[in-house]
């Protein structure tokens, strides 16, 4: 107990920390169930390290963390406010449920000889996004998102065990994703230049007067594009197909629930948290960059996966979509545009989180995720296909869903600044969604299964963590008085709008 | 017992019996006394509850608060009252007609189907009862989203298509208007509650109030406004049951239900009746009205002839909304209880029909009558209700919609009403006087039926099951004739 209480105050670094160094160790463990086992356990304790932080947030505001007890200016900082604890508990709850199915799934899916590496690349993704999330520290931020990427890079190669294409979709990643770390660095180092610190506090103190900096205007050019590629933002989004394809099941949900989740706060926080949104250049970007292009690829990403005949890449595509959607949210700059981004940010991980997993038992099963592969699975395998059933449900926006509280405060938001052609796109989009998953449905409950095939129904250590994802899809469709309540409090934080 | 949780009862008890119906799925008729048993004490709940509010009451639960100000909250008034008696009324009767049925015909998954129609009640009670609109919306989609599996019952091609149809419509014009005419109303008025006399007064401009109500009513699919109603004679694929519970009853009133709960509890009659913002409506419900009776004449299918009819007769309800007056609300709202039986009726002779001899087009059923007598005596009786004649139920509706039309001086409304009665008897009629008069097509088969009974002069009937059923809505259209007052008495605090 006492430990635990000594332990409490140093939670920021914990939350980190124990997850880069588990990485190097569990990469000793060599044995693969040794190492998965310390990797679920990791991710766990992550996972309630999160979860005290955003009590502690939500009850006593922003808790600042000095590392090594070095004062803001010189040493790196930790913050956590509502917005980025939030965005902690998304990426280390979805860790510890993806982990904790991992087991039978990359038995399947994954060379012996490369299991144990696998939980390793895993583990340092974990830090990286968790790193990325809480710093208060700009190059910090570029430092943890180089973690991040290259041990992304490395999940998603890991599929060339089932298929070599997955060796040119990590390839593509790795390229667009350096493109992209690179200009974040450039604008970063092009911020330094001008306002001599790193600190993002100090930052939002000293950028908004220089706006009219010619210096200014390109490092904010060079963070925006950056990030754009990082997050997928529509056309920047070519390399997530792909790697969303070709990776291992696991590496899919994890990377497609968490990864650009992030790129997404760490934009938001740019945005609002360094660059004063009233500014000329920012609402000029918000209206005629960041809000066309969100919508636009909205549509086309909604289109696109209507199309799609392998139903991994059918939610890449609809992945993009929804990161119009949250785009979209704080593309209009408002408190309830803000709320809706950050709501949207962690319901459509819980969906994507139970889609992608919900496939990782159809891949184990059957190992074929197309649409020929699901015929006739509602019967033979009953609890997969409802889970993904009611995942696609939550896509598209079904009452008593998140996807549901998600659509309302977009649309609320749209509509409360007068935007009516977007709500009405908004809503468009999702019945096109109905399409691409009445697509899935059909085939899984109202065509017979291929001649032959019997399969059964996924192990118990797979459905229980993707029900559990399901479940909170529902919980947080039902009763969404906490996910609102933190997201409009983190909307308020970065906006400075007192409550 | 305790109101508010009697009314929560009227919610869960369907849902327990879902679970049931799936456990006892091996064992037929243990589930269809699952699907009864429910059945019977839902109506018994639902008949207690009936009580409270004829004496006053307007018992409310509130289940949970989803968002900050918007919870799933419930909160009786007449009109729910009204549409959840005779939901959990004729589901008594239509479970007794689904046995027969799908028993009849060796149907398929005969689990899933009760089990779907259970939670299709469920979300009935639901709408019903829903205390604010943002509950309602919730449970009008559960609703479209347990139905599809039992209009994609039969799974063949044509199933598949016409459940795409179902499900595209419902929940495209849920999502696409209704909803962001429920967000709009919640940013302008602040909340959601249904109030008497509505919300919406000095919340929203008058000029977009026509546009507001355009997205309601349009939003609403389950009313089938042309040009969306193109799911009604879509989702006929599905079993007999169906069609006659939930897309004669449940369903499509569901539809007109919130039509009604819109104007009256979200606009307020008043409002409409001062700005006008319902005259489009007038023109728009009587044209799809019109229309919809004069496809009806050219279908030879039985069921989709009854289809188009139910369309033209659901516009009846909206065009007594539309008309904003005390008398054409309170006719809209008896719309629903006197059409939801006679139209039942048909639904379960046609079906009976079908059970009996395989004939679904109306030209193969020539002299069939003598064969069904019962089957064909209820649907003339059901087919007399609907026109409007004395002494069935059907006449009082119209009489109190064509009053509405006097009040507000609009005798092209009061014409409209007048000729598609006449349509309804040039459509509804043939069927029976093809039965009764003309000789049938083909010989009646001189085989073992006819030799062991010969007393019975060749009788045909379908099971009993499916005979019985509407033989008791039929009597139901006379009894509601005569005691249609209590029906208004209920009904008269919506337009005080």
């Amino acid at each position: 107990m006492s430990t635990l209480s000594a332990a409490l105050p140093h939670l920021p670094i914990l939350q980190v920390v124990v997850p880069l160094i588990s990485a190097p160790i569990c990469f000793l463990l060599q044995r693969a169930g040794l190492a998965w086992a310390f990797s679920t356990l990791v991710s766990w304790l992550a996972f309630a390290t999160s979860v005290m932080l955003l009590r502690a947030v939500m009850a006593d505001g922003t808790i600042h963390y000095e590392i090594g007890g070095w004062a803001a200016p010189w040493g790196i900082e930790y913050v956590i406010d509502a917005a980025n604890a939030i965005v902690l508990v998304i990426v280390s709850g979805i860790g510890a449920a993806v982990s904790s199915y991992a087991p039978r799934s990359v038995l399947a899916e994954i060379p012996a000889s490369q299991r144990g590496l696998y939980y390793t690349a895993y583990l340092l993704c974990l830090a990286g996004l968790l790193g990325v999330t809480i710093t208060g520290d700009a190059f910090n931020v570029f430092v943890f998102l180089e973690i991040t990427s290259l041990s992304s890079y490395v999940l998603v190669a890991a599929g060339a065990g089932l298929d070599r294409r997955a060796l040119t979709a990590a390839y593509n990643y790795l390229v667009m994703g350096t493109v992209g770390a690179t200009f974040f660095v450039i604008g970063v180092g092009l911020l330094y230049m001008v306002t001599g610190t790193l600190n993002i506090a100090d930052l939002h103190e000293r950028v908004p007067p220089l706006l009219d900096n010619r210096t200014v205007h390109v490092a904010f050019a060079f963070i925006v594009v950056g990030l754009g590629l990082k997050l997928a933002l529509f056309p920047l989004h070519t390399w997530l197909p792909n790697a969303y394809t070709y990776a291992p099941s696991t590496g899919t949900a994890f990377l497609a629930a968490t990864s650009t989740k992030v790129s997404v706060y760490v934009l938001l926080r740019f945005l609002f948290g360094v660059f004063a949104p009233t500014s000329g250049l920012m609402a000029l970007t918000m209206d005629y960059v960041l809000l066309p292009l969100a919508v636009i690829g909205m549509m086309a990403a909604t289109v696109a996966a209507i199309y799609q005949y392998n139903l991994k890449r059918l939610l890449a595509y609809s992945s993009v979509a929804q990161l119009g959607y949250m785009v979209l949210g704080f593309a209009y700059g408002s408190v309830d545009g803000l709320t809706a981004a950050v709501l949207h940010l962690f319901n459509h991980a819980l969906m994507k989180g139970a889609l992608f997993l919900a496939l990782g038992c159809v891949m184990l099963r059957v190992g074929d995720v197309t649409m020929h592969g699901v015929r006739g699975l509602g019967r033979q395998m009953p609890w997969t296909m409802a889970a993904f059933v009611a995942g696609g449900l939550s896509l598209i926006g079904v009452p008593l869903t998140v996807g549901f509280i998600s659509k309302w405060y977009l649309v609320g938001a749209a509509l409360e600044d007068g935007r009516w052609w977007i709500a009405a796109l908004i809503l468009a989009s999702s019945l096109l969604a109905v399409i691409y998953v009445w697509k899935v449905v059909e085939a899984a409950y109202l065509r017979e299964p291929p001649a032959g095939r019997t399969v059964r129904e996924a192990p118990l250590s797979m459905l229980v963590p993707t029900w559990i994802l399901v479940l909170a899809n529902i919980w947080f469709g039902v009763d969404a008085e906490l996910t609102v309540s933190v997201a409009r409090t983190a909307a308020m934080g970065l906006l400075g709008v007192a409550p | 017992m305790n109101p508010s949780f009697l009314l929560a009862a009227t919610l869960l008890l369907p849902l327990i019996g879902t679970l049931f119906i799936a456990l006892t799925g091996s064992r037929a008729n243990l589930r269809e006394a699952v699907t009864l048993v429910t059945a019977g004490l839902l109506a018994v709940i639902v008949y207690s509850l009936l009580q409270d509010v004829l004496a006053g009451a307007r018992p409310a639960a509130t289940l949970v608060e989803v968002v900050p100000g918007l919870p799933l909250a419930l909160e009786i008034e007449p009109l729910g009252m009204l549409f959840a008696c005779i939901a959990s009324g004729l589901w008594i009767v239509n479970s007794l007609y689904s046995i027969g049925y799908m028993r009849g015909n060796h149907e398929h998954k005969q689990t899933r189907f009760y089990m779907c129609f259970a939670i299709a009640i469920a979300s009935a009670m639901g709408i019903a009862f829903a205390g604010n609109m943002f509950t309602l919306f919730i449970f009008y989609e559960v609703l479209t989203l347990s139905t599809y599996p039992l209009v994609a019952h039969k799974e063949t091609a044509e199933a598949r298509q016409g459940a795409r149809i179902y499900l595209g419509l419902l929940i495209g014009t849920s999502i696409g208007f209704q909803m962001v005419a429920i967000i709009w109303t919640w940013l302008a008025a602040g909340t959601l509650d249904f109030a008497a006399g509505g919300i919406l007064r000095g919340k929203v401009d008058p000029a977009v109030l026509p546009f507001l109500l355009a997205l309601y009513m349009f939003g609403i699919g389950k009313a089938a406004l042309m040009p969306f109603h193109r799911w009604l004679p879509s989702a006929m694929v599905a079993p007999t049951p169906v069609s006659a519970l939930l897309h004669a009853v449940a369903v499509v009133k569901a539809g007109v239900f919130t039509v009604l709960k819109v104007v009256v509890y979200v606009f307020g009659v008043d409002l409409l009746a001062e700005t006008g913002a319902s005259q489009w409506l007038i023109g728009v419900a009587s044209f799809t009205l019109i229309a919809a009776s004069l496809v009806a004449m050219t279908k030879d299918n039985l069921k989709a002839r009854l289809a188009y009819s139910t369309i033209s007769q659901l516009s009846y309800i909206v065009l007594g909304a539309a008309l904003a007056t005390s008398y054409g609300v309170l006719g809209g709202a008896l719309h629903i209880a006197t059409h939801a039986l006679g139209k039942i009726t048909l639904f379960m002779c046609a079906g009976a029909i079908y059970v009996a001899t395989h004939k679904t087009e109306i030209s193969e059923m020539d002299g069939l009558g003598r064969r069904m007598p019962f089957t064909y005596g209820a649907f003339l009786v059901g087919a007399l209700s609907i026109i409007g004649l004395p002494p069935l139920a059907g006449v009082w509706s119209k009489w109190y919609l064509a009053m509405g039309a006097v009040e507000t001086g609009l005798w092209a409304v009061v014409a409209v009403y007048m000729i598609s009665s006449l349509l309804n008897v040039a459509y509804l009629i043939p069927v029976v006087a093809r039965g009764f008069f003309k000789p049938s097509a083909e010989p009646v088969p001189q085989s073992v039926g006819a030799a062991a009974a010969p007393a019975a002069g060749g009788l045909q009937e379908a099971p009993l099951l499916c005979v019985l059923p509407p033989c008791l809505t039929a009597a139901g259209c006379v009894v509601l004739f005569f005691y249609a007052d209590a029906v208004v008495a209920l009904l008269r605090p919506l337009v005080q």
